[in-house]
């Protein structure tokens, strides 16, 4: 086994470092200019649509692609001409990949056996992370006889087997059903803590990266968009694909033309999400009255927590939503909306958070 | 408690039609020819039909067919394995002619291919002299000359067993294992090879099944000498040439029983299989 452990290292200094990545196939370009550090420990989650190029990053930082140009650094060592086999990098697939004739056991053990580990010490390891995944007792069971939550803790288990320092999910919980997917995502996250490993997961799942990251790396057209924590990209998102990649957004063009954002020209653009906006029936009273637009409702959704609603605004669907303790709200009703902040951006694309002007100043945040 | 018994209704029409043409069909063309081969062997006492199928002449054929179609099969194991490979994992000019001339066996005449290889491999022929001169083996007329021929017609059964199941292996597999540290030798070996190995035991029963019945093209090449390349199935024909149907049948059981075990062995690697992919415990 290669010593990887280099505690000489400054703490803080990253685990893993990607600078300048370029990556084209050969109808389109996965990876411009792709550059982002992980700190040791830390749960990574690369977020974006589908033909995002987040899979390629995660492929090329595990060497089953080669990138056209750039450095990889694996703790601070340029890993860009070691082969995949020889990174120590676990890898968990989408479909898991589990060897279909191989029992769980076997599957676990394999990394070992080929890394000429002793038949003692790969017992003692093997059992040791089937006790840490909760599958006791199906040892001799083959993949296919478990279920797909068990098969992803198999290949979670599997990928941890030769002591990995970094491991890497590609869509860890896309196979598997809704109500397990959340178990699991809590699993998972429990897991990686208890090992200590870095991880880095690719998801389209916006929740699943809110939720189980401690940093949110968003990818677009194979650039990144953004890098921070769950609530930095949530509540201050720096370009207009981010704003409207979180949350419920609902984009609004010429953001000027609405009542409290006068002061805007007609080049901004805006998108606002559902909790930025109060919705009040006729008769209602309200502290900031004068400064809000009428809309029609033209849909209503109940949703259990809370009551989702749509409404017409100078031709523009704006989705919002009223408690259940609320009165309720009928499809065609007259109602008053009121925006209290929006994600402005104009050509360049940078969001900048502008309030409703007819709030207090010191409520304003501007980036 | 009384409940009236609901008549299961099937989502695919058709199935009684369907099971009446497919039993029809067995029956007409593998079941009835069959039983008619324990019919003719049955004219026989037990204790005749044992005399005649241990003597030493047909004993001695049984012994040339096994071991020449095993070898044989082996050969093709390996070999249509690699070729199913190449085949699968690479793009060069002139593939899909290849993959098209893999066929040729089943199609030619398999006294066309007979002669053309003993042509080829007498101490007088391209290949045969060469290995004469070279190495003092003599290919046809001999054991080598029959397994020759016998690889030349079981070839397909492997490629085109193997082939489908490469094409569809997901490269994931290989990926997980390379990743997992394993050096591609160590992938072939214990990520490839298990998956196809059902495949490759098909492709491997069939060709020895198929080796142990050939006629046409190894009548040619063997040479036929009585205790040494006389296959069974010339044993056959030569009792039928003596209209001695009875002896003819017995030895055709035997070689049918053979084909029967080596059909179950394959059976039974093949449910083994499907019961670990299908999952049911």
């Amino acid at each position: 086994m290669e010593q990887r452990n280099n505690k000489t290292e400054a703490a803080n200094e990253n685990y893993l470092e990607l600078r300048g990545i370029n990556k084209a196939f050969q109808d389109c370009h996965a990876s411009r200019d792709v550059s982002f550090g992980v700190k040791k420990g830390q749960l990574v989650a690369l977020l974006g649509p589908s033909g995002s190029g987040k899979t390629t990053i995660l492929r090329i930082i595990a060497g089953l692609e080669t990138a056209d140009s750039g450095e990889i650094l694996i703790n601070g060592k340029d890993v860009s001409d070691v082969p995949a086999s020889k990174r120590g990098v676990g890898f968990v697939f989408q479909n898991y990949a589990l060897f279909r004739y191989k029992t769980v056991y076997d599957n676990i053990a394999f990394g070992l056996k080929v890394n000429k580990w002793k038949t003692k010490d790969i017992r003692e390891r093997v059992n040791e992370l089937i006790s840490l995944i909760g599958l006791e007792g199906l040892e001799k069971r083959y993949p296919n006889q478990l279920s797909g939550g068990q098969r992803q803790r198999v290949a979670f288990a599997r990928a941890l087997a030769p002591n990995p320092e970094l491991l890497l999910l590609d869509e860890p919980f896309a196979a598997i059903d809704a109500k397990v997917r959340q178990e699991l995502r809590a699993w998972l996250r429990e897991m990686i803590n208890k090992v200590g490993v870095t991880s880095i997961f690719v998801t389209h799942d916006q929740d699943e990266a809110i939720e189980v990251a401690d940093e949110i790396i968003i990818t677009n057209a194979g650039r990144i968009e953004q890098i921070g924590s769950p609530m930095e990209i949530y509540r201050n998102p720096d370009t207009a694909f981010v704003a409207e990649f979180m949350g419920h957004p609902t984009r609004i063009d010429n953001i000027g033309s609405f009542s409290g954002f006068g002061q805007l020209g007609s080049e901004y653009h805006a998108v606002i999400r559902p909790e930025n906006v109060s919705i009040s029936k006729a008769g209602e009273t309200l502290r900031y009255e004068i400064s809000t637009e009428e809309g029609v409702v033209e849909r209503v959704l109940f949703r259990g927590r809370e009551i989702d609603l749509w409404v017409r605004i100078h031709g523009i669907l704006v989705q919002g939503m009223r408690k259940i303790e609320e009165a309720p709200v009928q499809e065609g009703e007259k109602v008053r909306v009121f925006i209290y902040r929006a994600y402005v951006f104009g050509e360049d694309q940078k969001v900048q958070i502008i309030g409703n002007s007819l709030i207090n100043t010191e409520e304003t945040v501007i980036i | 408690m009384k409940e009236k018994k609901k008549k299961k209704k099937r989502v695919i029409p058709g199935f009684g039609l369907s099971l009446g043409i497919v039993t029809a069909m067995l029956g007409l063309i593998v079941v009835i020819p069959l039983c008619t081969l324990v019919i003719y062997s049955a004219q026989l006492s037990f204790s005749e039909f044992i005399s005649t199928v241990t003597r030493p002449r047909v004993l001695s054929s049984y012994a040339v067919s096994f071991r020449t179609a095993f070898v044989a099969a082996v050969i093709d194991a390996v070999m249509g394995t690699i070729l199913a490979w190449v085949l699968v994992r690479y793009e060069f000019p002139g593939k899909e002619i290849m993959n098209g001339i893999i066929e040729l066996p089943f199609a030619l005449p398999t006294a066309v291919a007979g002669i053309s290889l003993t042509h080829l491999t007498t101490t007088n022929g391209w290949v045969g002299s060469i290995f004469y001169r070279l190495f003092g083996i003599k290919i046809a007329y001999t054991t080598i000359g029959i397994t020759v021929a016998l690889v030349f017609i079981g070839i397909p059964f492997v490629v085109r067993s193997v082939q489908p199941v490469l094409e569809s292996l997901d490269p994931q597999f290989e990926e997980a294992a390379n990743i997992l540290g394993a050096s591609s030798g160590q992938t072939l070996r214990h990520v490839i090879l298990p998956e196809i190995f059902p495949s490759l035991i098909a492709g491997f029963t069939t060709s020895f099944a198929r080796g142990l019945g050939e006629y046409g093209s190894v009548v040619f090449i063997a040479g036929n000498t009585p205790y040494k390349t006389e296959i069974a199935p010339l044993m056959i024909m030569s009792e039928l040439q003596e209209y001695d149907y009875a002896s003819a049948t017995s030895i055709a059981l035997v070689m049918l029983l053979a084909a029967f075990a080596i059909l179950f062995i394959n059976a039974v690697v093949q449910s083994r299989a499907s019961r670990i992919v299908s999952g049911i415990a």
